[in-house]
């Protein structure tokens, strides 16, 4: 093969320049906008802006809407995880048992996966209305359901609506890894052991453990970070700053708020959050939890 | 009654394919029959529906007196090795033997010296804390073996266990798994597509092809005495020589050659066969040909050659000297030659 040997020592950076362009303005400028923004405070109308240490960190830590945020996140991100991970393999077991029409349970199951967040807020609206939601009324009959005013109420809107897609991700997850199971491990189980559930529990579901933690870490952050157009299409924190996530949190108080130097607090304290769910990812799980 | 026995078995998948085709076949206690055959032939399906892992499209299997075609694979007393061996990942090599045990409810101390003992006899006890994934091909089969062994079934079924060890190793096992058969005394059926295995391992031996017996007997009955075109060429290595020729007041044409079979018979669409080792080379021969080319395989050796426009193998001791290009005579005796009719491909 011929080598292309550029005469200037220039060229590569004009090659490189639109790639890197991209991630200064994008990425790099808004973390450093970010810290910045983190560290001092400004005046609300733009006026003037003075470095402030921690502040911004002190504040949100005694702001008890801080906490709300964060209990709503953790819990919102655990109930999700467990919703969308046991009714994802539950509809990937059953599809990989069916022996007809197998793509089509495939197909429609996947099929939410690929709508927007906020589109599914938004038909999540039409069901949880006051005026003609569904499923409002169908709760509201059953329980006095109304999450404009109970808090309980205002989580099951929104897990139901932030889980719903998510399962579709679980699904195919589920089913890659089932799927990647050797036939004849499954085989030699049906013939060490008769009940259907217990060899489920003893064989398969160990061996769908890398596919179990990575579908955890993944609906972590989703729950998290991905879940802002449903919080935004359906409750907007209701009743109060309830259902607030962090993320959604962040944008209303310096968006809304005009309160930058809040949010640039809030968005190193999820940086580092991140930064813990990766390291935990990688020593972890990465590592361990492949038997092959 | 026979210990297993499988009537008019047929096996049709649900795409179509007919996999097994009124199957027949009586297995006693204790013996060790060897499914062979091609790919493709059948085996693996016959085989896995004796385990349960296959629904049986039609006919019947009992074992131990006990129809079994609607009867849990757990609970016929079977146990199976699998080509890939088919360890559970997750779990070390005891647990993988101690777990269908466990599943029936026997208890720790039991299972532990059933396992224990296993292990020992296969020697894989400095292996037992171990996972599938650190053990080496052989010891997986080892393993493999163990979990068949320490059920104490009715019957062992083994599809092609040896099929992913180097020749070596192979041969060892080989030697091991008759080893064993015989000490437990337990019956067994092997499936395997390699002619060499069926013959030293078979007490007896099924030939199969495209889902349907072609003959069953004793290695010794099979190689000496094939019923059919398919078994004479399937059994034997090297294959045994087939001539298409006519047949007049038994005297086979081969082209311009002539060969005398030791009875007086007329067909005019045959096929007879011989194998490479019942072709002697003597001065005195009646046929002369030219040897093509020479395979040296040691004490032994191969020549190919032609004779009337086809071409045929003989095998015989190397200390003769014969080499390529070189012309020899040799003979036939009549009754080592096997007579097929090619209208039916049935022996004569
Ligand atoms: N699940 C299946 N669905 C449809 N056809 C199948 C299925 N399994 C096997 N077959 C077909 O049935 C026939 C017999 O297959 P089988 O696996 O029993 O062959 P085999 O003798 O074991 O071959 P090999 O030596 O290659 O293992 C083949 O033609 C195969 O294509
Ligand atoms: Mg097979």
């Amino acid at each position: 093969m011929k080598k292309v040997q550029f005469k200037s020592s220039y060229s590569q950076y004009f090659f490189l320049a639109p790639q890197l362009l991209i991630l200064l303005i994008f990425l790099y400028w808004p973390i450093i906008q970010t810290f910045r923004d983190a560290f001092t405070i400004q005046d609300a109308f733009g006026f003037g802006s003075y470095f402030a240490g921690f502040d911004n960190f002190k504040f949100i830590f005694t702001d008890p809407s801080y906490y709300t945020a964060f209990k709503f996140t953790i819990i919102y991100s655990f109930v999700i995880t467990l919703i969308t991970g046991s009714i994802g393999l539950l509809l990937a077991v059953q599809a990989n048992n069916v022996l007809h029409g197998k793509n089509v349970y495939k197909t429609l199951l996947i099929w939410p996966y690929a709508i927007a967040p906020a589109v599914v807020g938004v038909m999540a609206n039409y069901f949880f209305s006051e005026r003609f939601g569904l499923l409002y009324h169908l709760f509201n009959n059953l329980w006095g359901f109304n999450w404009y005013e109970d808090v309980f109420d205002a989580y099951i809107y929104v897990v139901i609506a932030g889980s719903w897609k998510q399962i579709s991700a679980n699904f195919i997850f589920f089913l890659a890894g089932l799927q990647a199971i050797q036939k004849t491990v499954i085989e030699a189980s049906i013939i060490d052991c008769k009940s259907n559930i217990r060899r489920f529990w003893t064989i398969t579901f160990p061996l769908l453990m890398p596919t179990t933690f990575f579908l955890i870490i993944i609906n972590i952050t989703y729950a998290f970070f991905d879940t802002f157009g449903i919080i935004d299409t359906t409750t907007i924190g209701a009743p109060g700053s309830e259902t607030k996530t962090l993320v959604y949190k962040a944008y209303i108080d310096g968006f809304k708020g005009l309160d930058l130097g809040s949010a640039g607090a809030q968005s190193i304290m999820m940086m580092l959050i991140v930064l813990v769910i990766t390291i935990f990812q990688f020593r972890y799980i990465e590592g361990k939890i492949h038997y092959n | 009654m026979s210990f297993l026995e499988l009537k008019n078995i047929t096996k049709i998948y649900p795409n179509g394919t007919k996999a097994v085709d009124e199957t027949s076949l009586n297995v006693e206690d204790g013996e060790f029959v060897v499914f062979v055959g091609p790919s493709g032939c059948g085996k693996s399906t016959l085989l896995r529906m004796i385990a349960g892992l296959e629904d049986i499209t039609g006919g019947e299997i009992s074992l131990d007196g006990v129809i079994i075609n609607n009867i849990d694979p757990s609970e016929r007393d079977v146990a199976m090795v699998f080509q890939n061996y088919a360890l559970y990942p997750h779990m070390t090599v005891f647990n993988n033997m101690a777990y269908g045990l466990k599943n029936r409810g026997i208890s720790k101390d039991k299972i532990n010296s059933k396992v224990n003992d296993a292990a020992k006899l296969l020697e894989i006890d400095q292996l037992l804390d171990r996972k599938p994934s650190m053990l080496s091909g052989g010891q997986r089969q080892r393993v493999a073996m163990g979990r068949a062994i320490v059920r104490n079934p009715k019957i062992f079924l083994f599809d092609e266990p040896l099929s992913n060890l180097d020749a070596k190793l192979r041969n060892q096992m080989r030697l091991e798994i008759k080893k064993l058969q015989r000490q437990m005394d337990v019956t067994s059926i092997f499936v395997t597509h390699d002619q060499t295995e069926a013959m030293t391992l078979g007490d007896r031996i099924v030939v199969i092809n495209d889902g349907i017996v072609e003959q069953v007997g004793t290695p010794k009955e099979i190689y000496s005495n094939p019923n059919t075109k398919f078994v004479a060429e399937f059994i034997g290595s090297p294959q045994m020589n087939l001539f298409d020729c006519s047949i007049k007041n038994g005297i086979a044409k081969i082209g311009e050659a002539q060969v005398n079979l030791d009875n007086l018979i007329n067909i005019n669409d045959a096929s007879i066969g011989i194998r490479p080792d019942d072709i002697q080379i003597t001065d005195s021969g009646k046929f002369e040909s030219k040897a093509n080319l020479v395979e040296y395989l040691g004490s032994d050796m191969i020549i190919y050659s032609s004779i009337g426009g086809q071409d045929f193998s003989c095998k015989l001791s190397s200390k003769i000297d014969v080499k390529a290009g070189d012309n020899f005579k040799f003979d036939i005796t009549p009754s080592s030659i096997h007579v097929f009719d090619n209208n039916t491909n049935k022996k004569v």
